[in-house]
């Protein structure tokens, strides 16, 4: 599957159904990170229910130094 | 105490937490300055590097108040955007109104800033714009209910202090909520001067981090602003045009 993820096209393993899938590919369990998929904020409550699929816009946001 | 929306701070610095040499120095710089809130930038992951450490995440959280900002934003619109993806953490309530609208002087975009203010008050996050030294778009953000107000001292990262200190005394006289002097601190003295002019506060990054030694220049600002505080706590004297001895007219031994 081909997701569109921080701007760039990227391919991911059949593994990753959803958002938590999605966070435990790229090794993201348990950090500070904000997901946005389809233009849509995701709810930390509901990664699991949270399905990607082919084509989907994924943002991964998170904190930076900044003033 | 600085109180901004409900919450106290002891302290009156507000300090950014971006372009630090490394993040030993940063912690310790954040550390010595005894600063609670500390600014933020919301920003994309390097999917190349999503591991890589993270400056948020080697802060004890319980001990500060998160302050992300909504730099890249250059309209009301994308300012609301990145104010609710940081609000998404969980770690959060505050948000630093940043809409820019010039790329060479960083100066904000009044319109879009007064905009997105008020749509960020209607979400119910605690407001601080970002402002240039206007004094009735201070007023009119102050109407619509911000929390604090942050006019910026002179451009962001200038380093050029308080250029325009009459503005500054006239934001902060008519003012019945925070006024936390932003940007373009350049050294502890222009610290002192805009907490000298009654500022609830001063919010600075680039003063600290780009000091020659952070960790030093973190302690003289904490001092510069409680010193300024306390000046103005104090009561300055006037100005006269002339002298005034200190020592006693009378029983002169030279007479």
């Amino acid at each position: 599957m081909t997701i569109q993820l921080n701007g760039l096209q990227v391919e991911l393993p059949e593994s990753v159904r959803n958002v938590e899938d999605l966070l435990k590919h790229y090794q993201l369990e348990g950090r500070i990170v904000i997901i946005e998929l389809n233009h849509e904020i995701a709810d930390k409550s509901k990664y699991t229910e949270l399905s990607i699929a082919d084509g989907d816009k994924v943002e991964m946001i998170h904190f930076v130094g900044g003033g | 105490m600085l109180k901004i929306g409900d919450q106290l701070f002891q302290s009156r610095l507000l300090l950014g937490t971006g372009k630090y040499p490394s993040f030993e120095v940063q912690k310790e710089a954040v550390r010595v300055s005894e600063a609670e809130i500390l600014t933020f930038a919301v920003r994309r992951m390097n999917i190349f590097e999503p591991t890589q450490p993270n400056f948020l995440e080697q802060l004890d959280l319980s001990k500060y108040k998160l302050l992300p900002n909504t730099a890249g934003a250059k309209t009301a619109e994308e300012a609301v955007r990145i104010a609710k993806l940081a609000k998404a953490s969980g770690l959060c309530d505050m948000i630093k109104v940043e809409v820019i609208g010039c790329d060479k002087t960083l100066l904000p975009d009044p319109v879009e800033t007064l905009k997105a203010s008020e749509m960020l008050l209607e979400e119910g996050f605690i407001v601080l714009p970002y402002t240039s030294d206007d004094v009735v778009l201070a007023k009119r953000l102050e109407n619509l209910g911000v929390h604090a107000i942050m006019p910026g001292a002179s451009p962001i990262g200038s380093g050029k202090g308080i250029v325009n200190p009459l503005n500054l005394k006239f934001i902060i006289e008519q003012s019945s909520i925070p006024v936390i002097v932003d940007a373009g601190i350049g050294s502890p003295k222009d610290a002192a001067f805009a907490m000298e002019l009654g500022a609830d506060g001063v919010l600075l990054n680039t003063a600290v981090s780009g000091a020659k030694d952070p960790v030093k220049m973190a302690l003289a600002m904490k001092m510069a602003v409680e010193a300024g505080r306390l000046g103005f706590e104090a009561g300055r004297i006037g100005e006269k045009e002339y002298a005034a001895a200190s020592s006693p007219q009378e029983g002169m031994v030279t007479s």
